[in-house]
């Protein structure tokens, strides 16, 4: 909302120094957050000039200028070049001479033009920021202007003037007007309030048809509390608007049409109450407010043709639909420069109707803006006065007998405050006084009881409901700057959850072991859902977003890998080629085949059923957290006697051994399958039965498909089943301190056998003095037969009560042997 | 074979002499060992020596005896003297050739980070924690009711329009990306037995497009405390108590009046920013309030026997404004450099 100074001084008492700053500040403190400051930016001598003569000069290029006499007030004319035509000898116009400026910036000079010294400039309406027109000058007699030659045209034009703009909360209907801001600058200032509303006297007036026919209330509440209507014959529509009125308009960011709707907008602004003109002549019969039939059509001002719902409140006539009420009226019945008898319609309609209307035909208004978060019943007949007053006296008009009036009837509930309340709510000690006294500011009228206050919110309050919303005034009234800080004692908390303590030390142990974490949008295509959500190929089940920003990235992510893949993209395009991130973030799993989501919801101010509950708990798919890492190029980049060592594979196996290790879980790793992945490098996570995730290389085309090199190394685990798998109450095991034995051992295997698979051979083998094996070499060729290979694996015994033998140590090693013999034809490598 | 040497005071002083003399002379370990061998081993004029003392007369055994253990004694210690000394210089010829150029030593670990934004939940959380409240977590993807209806946001209410919201298709699923963290305050209210104080750090959606001051995914922390008797004084000292943890002992709150359907009276927040490096100032932070009684209702609680406050604030602009950071697409695009710079420390 944009607050025009010298308006807003009409109603309130302010200070003639007063800057924009202050104004700002007075609003901030009873709730409006300062948005802008608007004004014209003109300085400098800008005077009234009267044209003396002029000579009409062709020019090469095809044009016509004029060599111009002007008197601006001085002993001698001023010689002004001047590329309009719309003007005649003697016309006053608008001077900028040199040293002044125009919005811009643009400083005015005398400069050499077409062969003559222009000695200033003519100014048009769009050079002045006043309006649109720029194919002519601005001749003030089109304004109804004859002002002395030589003055002020700042002045004269009030382009001094500025506007404060403001954040009006969707609470607070009342202050998308003068009439209400005003009323608060008073509260926060303690300046007097005049209200623009008690003014303005509305004519007696009967006689024009209107009916009321609203069959089908939304949620039971009528469609139209008041409506009133008069009407002014013999108006002239063509007659201009005043100055003052055009640059008020034009600060408050409402352009100027014509006298008409000007008027309209002006007490729209001034009074809250949106306010509909009908060429009198133009409307069949009477009026007729009533639901839109299903089919039905409307033409509406912005020569759109709509078709209507049921649910549309319509202004109609014996034609048909005239208007959408409060929302847009009908190109049919819409003033023209031929009209000469206007009907004026100031009505009040149901906030959710006109919301709803405004939403269904995407057509919000300055109207329905404010219709929606309510408009004060009571406004109808001042602003119906003050229209007809400003028709009559700008418009030379006269007021006919013809009208309506269908007023609100308002008798809203006294709310009570009970004693006490408010300290207990806000934690300050008010004053009978000062409640009594903010509750009245707001225009409340307030009742002593024993108990406390019985309070009957204004008209234009409707938001005043009960107990709290009337604290929120005292509170709001008296000041926030009142509240002291007083820390309140919780009861003892337990911490962090588990898997809240957990997911932080994975995300700090990735990080510390050298992984950046990233966070990705969970915006992506479905194509890449398909290839990464599940491993097989076949299209996976998404959640897809009706109104997504981007139509390429409209599903969300059932996996990590491809937002690390697209910031992995972004990095190396900057040059940053040796990258291993990390996301730990949720995913999106619906089920194929399921309906997710409610049909209908319950009431938002009660406690739903425990049916209703436990729906709502399951309308929403599965998201669980993932952890997933990304790496390429280098580990260790080449450096003194350090030879470069890529990424690959091993860092991928790395980062699941060293989540395993953190979150102290089992994670056996096994040849695996995945639609994205290497076919000959991809392992499969297990815990348990469970698979958890995958590791490998991306499949090299798709590496270069993303735009990243072709080795690509990737995992992907589902972090809260791994969290779930953790460790719970690790008994620990005592460390003995008894001398090791180690020897080692070479098995000659089919090259088939997986390495892990003969460790876990060992392992049971080798029973429980083994306490550890590990494999150290893989060595194929001479010596060993065609399609085998030698594992070499270095074994740690102990024994828990005594000193090991390497005897013992033999015997437990000779056992694995023989079990791996019997497995998978092993030998012993002598 | 010539006479073996009698055990004489002048005889065993020569043996003594010839060996310190070629003790000090060794100039390498492997020199003193060969001394070691020549002057102490078997052969050596010592020995020798030693070795008559079977013939020496009982009498004068005993002198004898003390005169041999004695010179014994000396070659000893001055042995072990001198093989310290050589033992220290070779340790310091080794450590000496062993030097390097300290800034060019090969690394073989690379840099990671923790992403600022996470770091500054955490931090901000654990304040929490510190004075008992728990953390609440809830879903990102939500029904329309935890997000909008049972916040007291009418359904035909602008500001439900207001929100930007990203809904899920079909619309009339009533599912949507929630808007803010504050769905986390129902299913907390639901779920929990009273009192409870929590705080829910999240990320939550709207449609703004991506640009220097906007990102349609963010983070939030959000904060309720319901209880018996809590007032908007509490709210207000919460909030102090967290700002001066963040930012310094100097720091304030100031609230000014604002609108939210869940809140009533509701606030915006201001946090005065002592440390700030262009000079104290103030920074709006977030909104906050008294919970609605209608939002307690909508989670069975009576409003006339418990009532309480909520805030929340953008984690985003907190980092921005704490860390001076002008564009909030560094924050968002993944850029290594970005998380790196902070390393695990916010």
């Amino acid at each position: 909302m944009k607050i025009p100074m010298s308006w807003l001084r009409e109603f309130v008492e302010i200070p003639t120094d007063i800057t924009h700053e202050q104004v700002h500040a007075a609003l901030v403190k009873v709730g409006f957050e300062e948005e802008d400051v608007h004004g014209f930016d003109i300085s400098g001598p800008v005077v009234v000039g009267q044209v003396l003569e002029f000579v009409g000069e062709p020019q090469s290029n095809g044009k016509t200028i004029n060599w111009c006499q002007v008197d601006v007030g001085e002993a001698e004319p001023r010689g002004i070049v001047c590329g309009a035509h719309n003007f005649v000898v003697g016309d006053k116009v608008v001077v900028t001479l040199p040293g002044s400026v125009l919005p811009g910036p643009f400083p005015i000079a005398a400069r050499k033009t077409y062969g003559h010294v222009s000695d200033g400039m003519i100014a048009s309406t769009r050079e002045l920021g006043l309006g649109d027109e720029h194919d002519g000058i601005l001749v003030l007699s089109t304004l109804g202007l004859d002002p002395e030659v030589g003055t002020s045209a700042i002045e004269l034009l009030g382009l001094d003037d500025f506007a404060v703009e403001i954040n009006v909360t969707p609470d607070r209907g009342y202050a998308m007007s003068l009439r209400g801001v005003a009323r608060e600058y008073a509260l926060s200032t303690g300046a007097k309030f005049t209200d623009p509303a008690d003014a303005p006297t509305i004519t007696e007036a009967s006689g024009f048809p209107v009916v009321i026919a609203d069959d089908a209330p939304i949620r039971g509440r009528a469609g139209v509390r008041a409506f009133v209507t008069r009407v002014v014959r013999n108006v002239d529509v063509t007659k201009p608007t005043p100055s003052w009125m055009i640059t008020r308009l034009t600060l408050a960011g409402i352009r100027s049409i014509s006298l008409t709707v000007d008027i309209t907008n002006y007490v729209m602004l001034e009074l809250g109450q949106p306010i509909h003109a009908y060429d009198l002549d133009r409307v069949s019969g009477g009026l007729t407010v009533r639901r839109a039939k299903a089919g039905e059509t409307l033409t509406t001002l912005d020569d759109k043709s709509r078709t209507l719902n049921p649910e549309d409140l319509l202004i109609t006539d014996e034609s048909g639909p005239i208007g959408l009420a409060g929302v847009m009226g009908g190109a049919s019945t819409e003033i023209t420069d031929a009209s000469t008898n206007v009907l004026i319609e100031a009505a009040n309609f149901e906030p959710i109707s006109i919301a709803r209307t405004a939403r269904r035909h995407k057509l919000g208004s300055e109207a329905s803006r404010r219709f929606e978060r309510g408009v004060d019943p009571l406004v109808a007949s001042a602003a119906a006065a003050r229209v007809v007053e400003l028709l009559v006296e700008l418009g030379g008009g006269t007021v006919d007998t013809l009208g309506s009036d269908l007023l609100a009837e308002h008798t809203p509930d006294a709310v009570d405050l009970p004693e006490g309340y408010a300290e207990g709510l806000i934690g300050v000690h008010y004053s009978a006084d000062e409640i009594t006294d903010s509750l009245q500011a707001i225009g409340a009228e307030v009742t002593v009881t024993d108990t406390g206050w019985s309070v009957t919110p204004p008209s234009w309050r409707p938001d005043l409901g009960d107990k709290t919303t009337l604290v929120e005034e005292v509170a709001r009234i008296v000041g926030y700057d009142r509240i002291p800080a007083v820390l309140p004692v919780a009861p003892p908390g337990r911490g962090l959850t588990r898997a809240q303590r957990l997911r932080r030390t994975v995300s700090n142990s990735l990080a510390a072991s050298g992984l950046t974490e990233v966070l990705a949008y969970p915006f992506i295509s479905q194509h890449s859902n398909d290839l990464f959500g599940s491993p097989e190929a076949g299209g996976a089940t998404t959640i897809k977003l009706a109104n997504a920003l981007d139509p390429d990235a409209a599903t969300l992510r059932r996996s990590l890998l491809p937002g690390l893949a697209a910031i992995a993209h972004r990095n190396v395009s900057r040059g940053l080629t040796d990258l291993a991130l990390f996301e730990v973030g949720t995913v999106f799993l619906p089920e194929a085949g399921h309906r997710y989501g409610s049909t209908s919801l319950p009431l938002g101010y009660e406690l739903p059923s425990d049916a209703a509950l436990a729906e709502l708990r399951s309308s929403i798919p599965e998201q669980p957290w993932h952890v997933a890492a990304l790496f390429l190029g280098d580990a260790v980049t080449r450096q003194p006697g350090q030879q470069p060592l890529s990424r690959g594979l091993a860092d991928a196996l790395a980062t699941v051994q060293q989540l395993a290790a953190t979150l102290s879980v089992d994670i056996d790793v096994v040849t695996g399958t995945h639609q994205a992945m290497h076919p000959g490098r991809t392992a499969e996570l297990r815990v348990g039965d469970h698979t958890v995730g995958y590791a490998g290389e991306l499949l090299p085309a798709l590496a270069l498909e993303l735009d990243l090199p072709r080795v690509v190394a990737v995992l992907e685990l589902d972090l809260t089943v791994l969290i779930t798998s953790a460790a719970v109450d690790i008994a620990a095991a005592p460390i003995v301190s008894y001398p090791a034995a180690t020897q080692d051992l070479s098995l000659v295997v089919p090259v088939a056998v997986q390495a892990g698979e003969l460790l876990a051979i060992i392992r049971e083998g080798a029973s429980e003095l083994l306490e550890n094996v590990r494999l150290v070499d893989d060595y194929r060729g001479t010596g060993i037969p065609e399609l085998h290979k030698s594992l070499t694996f270095a074994l740690r015994f102990r024994a828990s009560d005594r000193t090991l033998t390497q005897v013992e140590a033999t015997d437990a090693k000779n056992a694995a042997v023989a079990l791996a013999g019997e497995r998978v034809g092993a030998e012993l490598r002598e | 074979m010539s006479e073996p040497t009698p055990i004489t005071e002048p005889a065993v002083t020569a043996a003594v002499e010839a060996a310190l003399a070629a003790i000090e002379s060794a100039a390498t370990m492997a020199d003193l060992k060969t001394v070691r061998g020549a002057h102490l081993g078997e052969g050596s004029p010592l020995a020798a020596l030693n070795a008559q003392m079977k013939n020496v007369a009982p009498a004068d055994r005993a002198a004898s005896g003390k005169l041999i253990g004695g010179a014994r004694g000396r070659v000893n210690g001055a042995f072990s003297a001198r093989e310290a000394e050589l033992a220290v210089a070779e340790e310091q010829a080794k450590l000496a050739a062993e030097a390097v150029d300290v800034t060019a030593v090969a690394t073989r670990y690379v840099k990671g980070a923790r992403h600022p934004l996470s770091l500054l939940m955490e931090h901000m959380s654990d304040i929490f924690v510190g004075m008992g409240w728990e953390v609440a977590e809830g879903p990102e993807l939500e029904n329309e009711w935890f997000n909008f209806d049972a916040l007291n946001f009418d359904e035909d209410h602008p500001a439900r329009a207001m929100q930007d919201t990203f809904f899920i298709d079909p619309v009339d699923s009533h599912l949507l990306l929630r808007t803010h963290t504050s769905p986390v305050q129902i299913r907390s209210l639901l779920e929990r037995p009273l009192p409870v104080y929590v705080v829910a750090p999240g990320r939550v959606f709207r449609t703004d497009e991506l640009d220097a001051t906007h990102t349609p995914v963010f983070h939030q922390l959000e904060g309720i405390a319901i209880d018996k008797g809590l007032t908007m004084a509490n709210l207000r000292g919460t909030l102090e108590h967290l700002a001066r943890a963040m930012f310094g002992e100097g720091a304030q709150i100031r609230l000014r009046p604002n609108y939210f359907p869940f809140t009533e009276p509701s606030a915006e927040m201001d946090v005065w920013q002592p440390n700030a490096k262009g000079g104290a100032r103030w920074v709006e932070w977030g909104g906050c309030g008294m919970v609605n009684p209608n939002v307690l209702r909508a989670a069975g609680i009576d409003p006339d026997e418990y009532q309480g406050f909520a805030f929340g604030m953008g984690i985003e602009r907190t980092l921005q404004f704490r860390n001076e950071m002008n564009d909030m697409r560094d924050m968002v695009e993944g850029d290594i450099r970005f998380s790196q710079q902070f390393g695990m420390v916010v």
